[in-house]
């Protein structure tokens, strides 16, 4: 369902509009029959292979490591350690330093000294095959010296804690503070929680998330002379490639990256891997083309995860339900190491905790915290699902406590819509919405009245089997992003992005985009835009990017700005095209400028019926170059770069229906409907799509994944067959709909749509399961709501104790803490 | 090494291969069949999925030996020509595919699954593409691409005439 109007319906006086057109992709035609250039297709001459050798234990010293028989093993050519690096690898980069004194223990691509995670790099082996490379791994002999294991981050900060990093004075790498009332955004949190009549606090838990994208990472370095090319399945070649070049040496104008065809990403590519830096290096040292492309088992313990925060948090408010203030202490697990910008992910959330609610106090504080595990980092939503999620639960808390209806309480607390634009508590200017409308949408869209009807039913007759319906009434912050805000906030680049159009002598046209895909569709996208914009058709238009001899400029894909900053990126350029172009046309007709009318492609001249020229017979013009006027250059092309003045905020009403078998602890999504408003629909498939997808990442976090390491370290979730990527049977049928409120402050009015239901859908899938089993003396479920969790907080009370809390192995991965293992033999 | 004979989408060829090379292996590495990609290494994901003989295998679970003598069809030999097959025409039309990495394998199996059930039902293929894991999509419009095509192949009883060229 839309409340939408189909913006692409031709009129006599208007013709069709390829914006909010549902046109079927252009990327499709190669994906489907296997026509791709993922970049472990690539093959170069002599190219050699690179396996690595990870450490097995979390933490200890190097003590002894000899390489010297796989070195004499059949067809390897090469065999590296830290050693051989030490001077030269200098540090995996980190954008974000959140605080002024924040700590960096800095991160070496291959281990030198010690390790500090299981799956480390330790050494290298290159070869002229993949299989004898890694034939050659088995050859190495390693001793560890093992270290205290850090694993538990309630446990690390406390004093005494073993340490991560022995050169650091505790496991704390930072404590990021945002006091509204201190910023002048909000009044004093103490006073408000004093002055409260009732308070709810909670303990939530966002475990360790896998971002899992489907096509494992690869590398690929070719070399011409003192030049590198680096292929990777990358979601950010233009930031890798400065990032690499001042990590390596290599200066950056000899250095090109390329992201051919790249198989998903969700945050998981947004890094500059140590597989990357090492592929240069190594190419560099032997001046031969280099290929890295890691088995599944490595992507799961060696790419950084997402998610791993426990979260405080304290809603102060009044026995009517007006909320007072808000307050939210993070302990964020950083990993061993920080990457590209780990540390800025819960100071992102920072932000939307206060999520639609008017919130007169607000204050957050973080501390990022160092431990034995791989380094988190971006993650589908980073940092506004673990926001979301958190406000979305304690709303439902306080619900609770004052016996109000949990819609009853959010709508007596959001932002009405005549309020829009909004200054919230945070600080942030929320742009448009209508969240009535959305609820309104959204509650038809379930059949709510129907399924609260039943649950009352079911809860009469004590069925075995109970019905709840979860809410989560969000927003989040897209479109990154302002480059003064992040200059603000510390962030080591800026939030623009570049466009430039190509117009060819043939009429057709090149555009040329900073932003890069890897599954959202910007070719088609971007194709409808320029059409619209010039009059071109759709067919006609080629969208390259990724690339950056190609793209020279860009910021990539993430934050859901790919739209919204680079969409407008080439609306800006395409406007410097016609307006170029206007110049030609207005001397080859022979009229004034302003009697020029732009239109369907084609310049006309106001009130002369018939006189005017075509778009494409400009660029033709313009390259034969013969007649043009004085004064200008002889072409039409042009560039853009667009740097947003606000974020976007792209809201909507989710809601979940849920079954639990009370005896089993099973759980079924019975019906799941949303109503999302991401301002104006460029592609409405394109968005369906993203939807989907999001929901699907959303509720799997609530239902099923979790990366789990055991006592020692070991990610026991190390294969997909024990974490659980969601299968076509454990996923519902998604309803979904759209309000339309365009964002005011670009000119496509679009807000973004590529996170939105991975971070609105996790707290409507959890609040719905507590909704069903509440009553029974449920508190609290944790994620993932295993049957085994389930069962047990219906069966033992509260939360369902500490085998509850310890984690599940129903699905795989298993924790074997101590209690755990002592309960297992009783 | 180990001899092999091996049709693969519609040619003939005769390799040395390992007796440890992975069916997935041997196409990617030995004969560029790079269409066919891997996903995992544990038989979880199914992006490696092709049809041996005529049946549905996941290709990281078969050894090349293992395919002397048969015929393999990958997802380079699914259209005939420039005319797709009715399941990747549906999954274009459904838009069941993003980055499009679990795709080959996902339309090998769809095949698989409607050879052996023409009008399968939404539970029915869910089931039947169980094996085969996807990142992107919910898989809402995998199922939708499927059911597309299970109608057009029962009512066409024969592949579709659209073309590679006019699919946008």
């Amino acid at each position: 369902m839309t409340l939408t109007e189909d913006p692409s319906t031709a009129t006599p006086d208007a013709p069709a509009k390829e914006v909010g057109s549902a046109r079927l992709r252009k990327e499709d035609a190669r994906l489907i029959t296997g026509k791709t250039t993922w970049t472990d297709n690539m093959v170069l001459p002599g190219m050699l292979y690179m396996s690595v050798l990870r450490s097995p234990i979390a933490h200890a010293t190097i003590s002894n490591l000899d390489v010297s028989a796989a070195k004499d093993r059949p067809n390897v050519v090469a065999v590296y350690t830290g050693q051989d690096f030490k001077d030269e690898q200098g540090s995996i980069p980190c954008a974000w330093p959140v605080t002024p004194d924040m700590v960096n223990p800095g991160h070496p691509s291959i281990a030198v000294d010690s390790v500090n995670h299981v799956g480390e790099a330790v050494a290298i082996v290159v070869a002229r095959s993949r299989t004898a490379a890694v034939d050659a791994v088995e050859a190495i002999d390693v001793d560890y010296e093992p270290l205290p294991v850090v694993l538990d981050m309630e446990e690390a900060v406390k004093e005494g804690s073993a340490l991560v990093h022995d050169h650091t004075e505790s496991n704390t790498s930072y404590h990021f503070v945002f006091d509204a009332g201190e910023a002048g955004t909000g009044t004093d949190t103490d006073a408000a929680f004093d002055a409260a009549e009732v308070v709810v606090s909670r303990r939530f838990v966002q475990q360790r998330l896998i971002p899992a994208f489907m096509e494992p990472r690869s590398v690929v370095v070719g070399v011409t002379g003192d030049n590198y090319t680096l292929w990777s399945a990358t979601q950010i070649p233009h930031i890798l490639r400065v990032m690499a070049a001042l990590t390596t040496g290599i200066p950056e104008h000899k250095l090109r990256v390329i992201a051919p065809d790249v198989g998903g990403g969700f945050g998981g590519k947004l890094q500059v891997n140590p597989e990357e830096i090492l592929a240069l290096l190594i190419a560099r040292r032997l001046g031969k083309p280099i290929k890295w492309t890691e088995t599944r088992s490595e992507s799961l313990m060696t790419a950084h995860h997402g998610r791993d925060q426990v979260q405080f948090i304290d809603v102060a408010a009044d026995r009517e339900g007006n909320v007072k203030g808000l307050r939210v202490r993070l302990l964020a697990d950083m990993g061993a190491y920080l990457r590209l910008i780990t540390p800025g992910v819960p100071a992102l959330g920072a932000f939307m905790f206060p999520g639609i609610y008017k919130f007169p106090a607000y204050r957050f504080e973080c501390d990022g915290v160092f431990t034995n595990k791989v380094p988190t980092d971006a993650y589908r939503g980073a940092g506004r699902p673990e926001a979301t999620f958190a406000i979305e639960r304690i709303m439902d808390e306080l619900a609770v406590e004052l016996s109000m209806d949990p819609m009853e309480l959010r709508r007596k607390n959001w932002i009405n819509a005549e309020e829009f634009p909004f200054t919230t508590v945070a600080g942030l200017s929320y742009d448009s919405g209508d969240y009535e409308q959305a609820t309104q949408a959204a509650l038809e869209l379930l059949g709510y009245d129907e399924l609260r009807a039943e649950q009352a039913r079911r809860r009469e007759s004590g069925d075995p089997v109970q019905l709840g319906i979860g809410i989560s009434t969000f927003t989040e912050m897209c479109g990154l992003a302002p480059s003064r805000v992040l200059g603000s906030l510390s962030f080591g680049a800026g939030g623009w992005e570049q466009a430039s159009i190509r117009m060819l002598p043939t009429g057709k046209v090149e555009v040329v985009t900073g932003s890069t895909p890897h599954g959202q569709g910007h070719e088609t996208a971007w194709s409808q835009i320029v059409a619209d914009e010039l009059g071109v058709p759709f067919d006609d238009v080629e969208v390259l990017h990724g690339d950056t001899a190609v793209s020279a400029r860009g910021l990539d894909t993430y934050g859901s700005r790919s739209l919204v900053v680079g969409g407008t990126a080439v609306v800006k350029a395409a406007e410097k095209v016609v307006a170029k172009a206007r110049k030609v046309a207005a001397h080859l007709l022979e009229a004034s400028e302003d009697d020029l009318e732009f239109s369907g492609g084609r310049f006309s001249v106001k009130g002369t019926p018939g006189a005017g020229l075509a778009i494409q017979e400009i660029a033709l013009a313009i390259f034969a170059s013969h007649d043009y006027p004085e004064g200008i250059e002889p072409s039409i092309d042009a560039e853009a770069a667009f740097d947003p003045t606000n974020f976007s905020f792209p809201h909507g009403t989710h809601l979940c229906a849920m079954e639990v078998d009370t005896d089993t602890g099973f759980v079924k999504i019975r019906k799941y409907a949303c109503v999302d408003d991401i301002g104006n629909i460029v592609n409405p498939i394109i968005v369906e799509g993203q939807m989907h997808g999001g929901l699907a990442q959303g509720i799997s976090q609530a239902l099923y994944e979790e990366a789990i390491y055991d006592a020692d370290g070991n990610l026991t979730t190390g294969t997909f067959v024990d974490y659980l990527v969601p299968s076509a049977m454990d996923l519902p049928h998604f309803d979904t709909g759209n309000t339309t409120h365009a964002a005011p402050d670009n000119p496509l009015g679009a807000k973004g749509v590529g996170e939105a239901g991975c971070i609105a859908s996790t707290p409507a899938v959890v609040n719905a399961a507590l909704d069903a089993v509440r009553h029974l003396g449920v508190k609290d479920i944790l994620m993932p709501m295993t049957p085994e969790r389930v069962w047990r907080a219906i069966h033992q009370g509260g939360d369902g104790g500490a085998r509850a809390a310890e984690g599940s192995n129903a699905y795989g991965g298993a924790r074997t803490t101590e209690s755990g293992i002592e309960e297992a033999a009783k | 090494m180990t001899q092999i004979n091996v049709r693969v989408d519609g040619a003939s060829y005769s390799d040395d291969v390992e007796p440890r090379t992975l069916l997935v292996h041997y196409l990617r590495e030995q004969l560029g069949k790079v269409g066919t990609v891997v996903g995992c290494d544990t038989s979880n994901c199914g992006a490696c999925t092709v049809h041996l003989d005529g049946e549905s295998v996941k290709s990281c679970t078969v050894l090349a030996v293992q395919a002397d003598g048969s015929e393999v069809t990958t997802i380079e030999g699914v259209a005939d020509g420039a005319t797709l097959h009715p399941v990747q025409k549906a999954f274009h039309e459904q838009h069941g595919l993003q980055c499009g990495y679990c795709t080959p394998g996902m339309i090998m199996a769809s095949i698989d699954l409607l050879k052996n059930n023409p009008d399968p039902s939404e539970h029915e293929i869910r089931e039947g593409i169980e094996g085969n894991l996807c990142r992107c999509t919910g898989y809402q419009n995998i199922v939708k691409a499927v059911q597309q095509a299970a109608g057009e192949m029962s009512s066409a009883g024969a592949h579709s005439v659209e073309t590679t060229g006019a699919q946008a």
